[in-house]
């Protein structure tokens, strides 16, 4: 007699086909792709390079060939800073206010911690900010260090005015809370005045059009549902290894998705971190935007190890199947004008309402080239490993928006 | 024939002379005047764009030379920190000129100075503050 679980084990055999059971067929496990990276045996290849091996390979056929896909980007990115341990001096101050070449740093760190947030600045000299402070030091210059204190019976001092650079610190670390937008909205202004916006100059009457991400070679892109990607992936960050510490701040994963469940407009994020020390200023930029603020160009890039034809999949997809969202920056609530592809964009001109928009990027794709170029080599030369995440991220995630609440004006 | 441009200079005292006259009647050259301040009793400058032959515009450079007037060929007016570059377009975004352009393939930046008709809006456009340029 049959059961159940017959009927039920004959009805998936007749449902899969014969791409699932291949499929079923082919995986790897983040340890044998170490194994043949260490014995420089493993076949790494580009995001961009292997959307063009898609065209005429299916992802069962990639998933044999390909062992790990390097993405990257390399854009303007608020959210990032630097911890930074200044030492003790003697006699010792518990600094309470701390300014680095004029730039506010945050005081509520123990005595000597501090961090120094990228868009940081003081009011009368904005232009200079937190980003141009980490890039000074990271540059090997003295930055000059100016700290108060009520000064306490352990910490009597309550002045110090004295030059740091990048060997006197102890700890120089980045620390990133938002990076590496899983796509971002096109920046268009349909109103009759030039805005000054961080997604760049908007001209008036939907005269250009900006865009930020690195399309198909863009990290979180090639993995758009964190089926790789987590806490304590290895990555490439300002020129060395950093990790992913973290789902960035507004990480977002219901935004709408396409019909590949990729996200067509801004949604989730990384937290990262990794030793300044041993950055390069080639990767990490500060950035002045005219009338916005101080941001800092970071470099990124993620090794996505191929361990299926589903992941094979994904970091198959092309610009031609990537689409983001064009709003307007010039009205409030930045209304959405309609939707492109990576390709469209690439391309030079956008429609958008039947009007063609000349577009600019935002972000260097040459360099997010040449960071994904740089990953594959370390890669290649077994000088870099592939990390199994200590944790998946969450998905199912939203976000709330600033409620504003009464209050009393005692 | 050749076209070129030309940032001229121009002292208090010079605005008297019909100088555009003298160069299309004896020299030729047709003009084209893309941007002009003018401060009475001040200074004035102008960006003109020069059409003719070769050895016409040099006479005709000349002759503004010696009316006190400094003509000096743009791309010389402008300078781009290029070895700073970092490639990331947002002057691209600005250059309704087409001066700057994204080269397609290496999405690296391509400056023609000779398209660029000193607008300046790539001034502040670039977050690393690489453009100069020397209009007045």
């Amino acid at each position: 007699m049959k059961t159940v679980a017959d009927f039920e084990s004959l009805y998936f055999r007749l449902r899969a086909s014969p791409s699932d059971l291949k499929n079923m067929s082919t995986t790897k496990s983040y340890e044998e792709i170490n194994q043949k990276l260490k014995a420089g045996k493993a076949v790494v290849l580009t995001a961009e390079e292997v959307a063009e091996m898609a065209k005429e390979m299916s992802p069962e056929e990639i998933v044999e060939k390909v062992d790990v896909v390097t993405t990257a980007t390399f854009g303007a990115m608020c959210s990032s800073g630097a911890i930074i341990n200044f030492g003790h001096a003697d006699p010792p101050i518990r600094m309470e206010k701390i300014r680095l070449n004029g730039v506010p740093c945050y005081e509520g760190l123990a005595a000597v911690d501090s961090y120094i947030g990228a868009t940081a600045c003081d009011p009368d000299n904005p232009e200079y900010g937190g980003a141009h402070v980490i890039q000074d030091l990271l540059e090997g210059k003295d930055v000059l260090l100016e700290a108060w204190a009520k000064g306490t019976d352990c910490y009597p001092r309550k002045h110090i005015k004295t030059k740091i650079n990048i060997n006197t610190v102890n700890e120089f670390t980045l620390f990133n809370p938002r990076n590496a937008y899983q796509n971002y909205n096109v920046a268009v202004n349909t109103t009759s005045t030039i805005k000054h916006t961080y997604m760049g100059t908007l001209l008036p009457n939907l005269r250009n059009a900006t865009y930020s991400t690195s399309g198909e070679l863009s990290p979180l892109l090639n993995d758009p549902e964190f089926k790789t990607i987590g806490l304590g992936t290895r990555i490439f960050l300002g020129g060395t290894q950093g990790f992913v510490v973290w789902p960035g701040t507004q990480f977002h994963t219901t935004k709408p998705k396409n019909e590949l469940g990729v996200p067509v407009t801004n949604a989730a994020t990384i937290a990262v971190m990794g030793n300044l020390k041993e950055m390069s200023p080639e990767y990490i930029q500060a950035a002045s935007y005219e009338k916005y603020g101080v941001s800092m160009f970071v470099g990124i890039g993620i090794p996505i190890p191929v361990l299926n034809a589903d992941i094979a999949k994904r970091v198959s997809i092309n610009n031609s199947q990537i689409e983001t969202s064009v709003l307007d920056y010039g009205t409030v609530g930045t209304p959405k004008l309609g939707q492109v592809t990576y390709e469209e964009l690439q391309s030079g001109t956008i429609k958008v309402k039947g009007k063609k928009i000349r577009t600019a990027p935002v972000a260097s794709l040459k360099k997010a080239r040449k960071i994904a170029d740089e990953l594959k080599k370390w890669l290649q030369n077994g000088e870099f490993e592939v990390t199994k995440p200590v944790q998946m991220f969450p998905s199912n995630t939203a976000l709330n928006g600033l409620k504003e609440t009464e209050v009393d004006n005692d | 024939m050749i076209k070129k441009r030309y940032i001229l200079n121009f002292p208090p005292q010079s605005g008297d002379k019909a100088f555009t006259y003298h160069l299309v009647k004896e020299y030729d050259i047709r003009i084209n005047i893309l941007k002009a301040e003018v401060y009475p009793g001040k200074r004035g400058s102008l960006l003109l764009e020069l059409h003719g032959k070769k050895e016409n515009i040099e006479k005709g450079v000349e002759y503004i030379k010696s009316h006190k007037i400094t003509c000096e060929s743009l791309d010389k007016r402008i300078r781009w920190k290029e070895e700073k570059c970092i490639d990331c377009g947002n002057c691209t975004a600005v250059c309704f000129a087409g001066a700057l352009n994204m080269n397609k393939k290496s999405w690296e930046l391509e400056f023609d100075k000779s398209k660029c008709v000193v607008c300046e809006l790539c001034i502040p456009a670039c977050p690393l503050n690489l453009f100069e340029i020397d209009f007045r």
